[in-house]
């Protein structure tokens, strides 16, 4: 049971990572919280539902559609809202506003042009379980959790081993003084909303397939910012650890004390955290200058 | 003059008292606010049990509801307005989502996802009419005292107006308080208009409604956050063959609102003696210049 538990809740936690990297990855160039970053997590999820349900697409071939056609609309959403409040330095409350605009019209464009009804995934692996011992680890959770993992590989070597990744970290430092150094601003942030938008293109489909799809689905954005919180916003490894936390922790609750008090639990970790160690794991605490 | 009608301005009323703490809280002090719906919720909760549990006159019920959302505004705030916005921002969406799911799993008290029907409805129109102006007057006073400019410095550059000695945490904590009080009341009042309240009644859309209304009529005007309150209540009403496009309309406004025209539609006009005469003369003027020509 104990053992069962927390497969359960690595499992969900890869989910939360996914979404969480992508989170932490924009706040930490453009210091904002994207709270569209949901809505693209369900764009993803229905790009991938569509190839596999309309055009009968195998799922390596869904899987790489949704992650490269997410990353896409992330840009174009980027250009849309960000950009022009980017170009006049608008407050970073500006910014919320936009993003919290696009977050609900994506979600209620979808309720009423795809409908509000869930959606369940065709089966793309055997439900059958393979057992060890008295554990059992469902196929599912496990194609999760490795999917997961070659796609945060895959995102580290990005960003730690090509000039791109190095560009990246440069802005986050200062991005004024990065485009000082030759380095675009502006493509910048749209490979930074395209990874961002991947990661979370992919998460969504693994969250469809584990659950369903629905057009609200971009809720699970509060649980990406607890998990970014939790492990320090802004930073990837952090937004990681944070998420299989929190994955796990919901899980036990879930698992032992009330299923319906679960969000409770998770909300009331943030909130915990923020007064502990306001930087979150991970994170370092930096001081406002003027 | 009908009830229906009388009911929409009821209900512009009530929004209206809502939309004047979160334009103080999110337009005039700059801290984003998204979970006024939980705010909403515990003052009509706490008013409703007070009307019903424990029989008490409606006015104490109300001011009850004012006080208990007051108080757990401050306690929210303590923690989360220290931080950055996107903290705050993310703790009120998650505290108003918190809520609603408390009122859910309180079935003994707050009958669960069902809610509270045959609450006795005590909300009459001048009694909104009444709150509603002196709410208004209140806050259009507030923001232009030394209070308020404290607020909007705050806004402008929290650093800045701490180094010229503004308790920038105190004002925050003051607008986030006064917020709580408004729509504490605005429950209230909602919830013994319609006589039911239910939890899904007090879900993000209800915030996002909120949110919409102060930035449609400016962020820094609280002239354009009544006019926008009592606008976007009726419009749905006259278009409710669009609704289902409602909120994807309200979603495209605000993004265009932000990229184009951020201050929303009235930017900072207030509706003053000097503002009314400073437009007077400028159209007269106007008209005159086209005279000569």
């Amino acid at each position: 049971m104990f053992i069962q538990q927390i497969i359960n809740g690595i499992s969900i936690g890869a989910v939360y990572a996914l979404i969480a990297v992508g989170y932490s990855l924009v706040y930490s160039v453009l210091s904002f919280s994207n709270f569209a970053q949901g809505e693209i997590l369900m764009i993803g999820a229905y790009i991938g539902f569509f190839t596999l349900t309309l055009l009968r697409m195998p799922f390596s071939i869904a899987i790489t559609v949704a992650t490269i056609g997410t990353g896409i609309v992330a840009i174009l959403l980027e250009k849309i809202g960000y950009r022009p409040l980017r170009l006049r330095l608008s407050p970073l409350l500006y910014f919320m506003i936009t993003a919290m605009g696009l977050s609900i019209f994506l979600q209620n464009f979808a309720i009423v042009t795809i409908g509000p009804n869930f959606r369940t995934y065709p089966d793309v692996i055997a439900t059958k379980p393979f057992s060890i011992g008295e554990v059992y680890i469902g196929r599912l959770d496990l194609l999760i959790f490795v999917i997961t993992i070659i796609s945060l590989t895959i995102l580290t070597w990005f960003i730690y081993r090509t000039k791109e990744g190095t560009a990246i970290r440069a802005a986050s430092y200062n991005m004024r003084v990065a485009s000082l150094m030759g380095i675009n601003p502006d493509r910048i942030v749209s490979i930074v909303f395209f990874l961002a938008g991947a990661t979370a293109g992919v998460g969504g489909m693994l969250f469809g397939i584990k659950y369903t799809v629905y057009p609200w689905m971009g809720i699970l954005t509060i649980k990406a910012f607890i998990a970014a919180v939790v492990g320090g916003l802004g930073s990837l490894p952090g937004a990681v650890i944070g998420a299989f936390l929190l994955g796990i922790t919901e899980t036990f609750v879930a698992g032992y004390v009330s299923s319906a008090l679960r969000d409770l639990f998770s909300f009331a970790l943030m909130i915990l955290i923020i007064i502990i160690r306001p930087g979150g794991l991970m994170g370092v605490i930096t001081q406002e200058k003027a | 003059m009908s009830t229906y009608f009388q009911g929409i301005i009821i209900l512009a009323g009530i929004n209206l008292i809502a939309v004047l703490g979160l334009s103080l809280l999110t337009g005039f002090t700059g801290s984003f606010c998204f979970g006024q719906a939980g705010f909403l919720a515990v003052g009509a909760y706490v008013s409703t049990l007070m009307t019903m549990k424990l029989n008490m006159p409606f006015l104490i019920s109300l001011s009850t509801g004012m006080m208990a959302t007051g108080l757990i505004s401050i306690l929210l705030g303590y923690p989360t307005l220290k931080l950055k916005g996107d903290y705050f921002a993310i703790a009120t969406l998650g505290f108003s989502e918190a809520i609603r799911l408390v009122i859910e799993n309180l079935d003994k008290v707050t009958g669960g996802a069902r809610g509270i029907p045959g609450i006795p409805t005590r909300t009459t129109l001048p009694l909104v009419i009444l709150m509603a102006i002196i709410a208004t007057v209140c806050i259009r006073f507030y923001v232009v005292s030394r209070h308020g400019r404290n607020c909007i410095a705050v806004r402008e550059d929290e650093t800045a107006a701490q180094s010229i000695g503004i308790n920038t945490f105190r004002y925050k904590q003051i607008s986030f308080f006064i917020n709580g009080m408004l729509a504490g009341l605005a429950g209230g009042l909602l919830a013994h208009y319609v006589g039911f309240i239910q939890p899904s009644m007090f879900s993000i859309i209800k915030s996002t409604e909120l949110i919409v209304m102060v930035i449609f009529g400016g962020m820094h005007s609280v002239t354009g956050a009544t006019l926008a309150a009592v606008v976007l209540t009726a419009l749905p009403e006259v278009l409710r063959t669009a609704a289902a496009w409602r909120l994807v309309a309200y979603g495209a406004v605000v993004v265009f609102i932000m990229v184009v025209r951020p201050e929303g539609l009235l930017g900072s006009w207030e509706l003053s003696w000097t503002s009314l005469r400073v437009l007077w003369l400028s159209s007269s003027s106007r008209l005159r210049l086209l005279r000569k020509r």
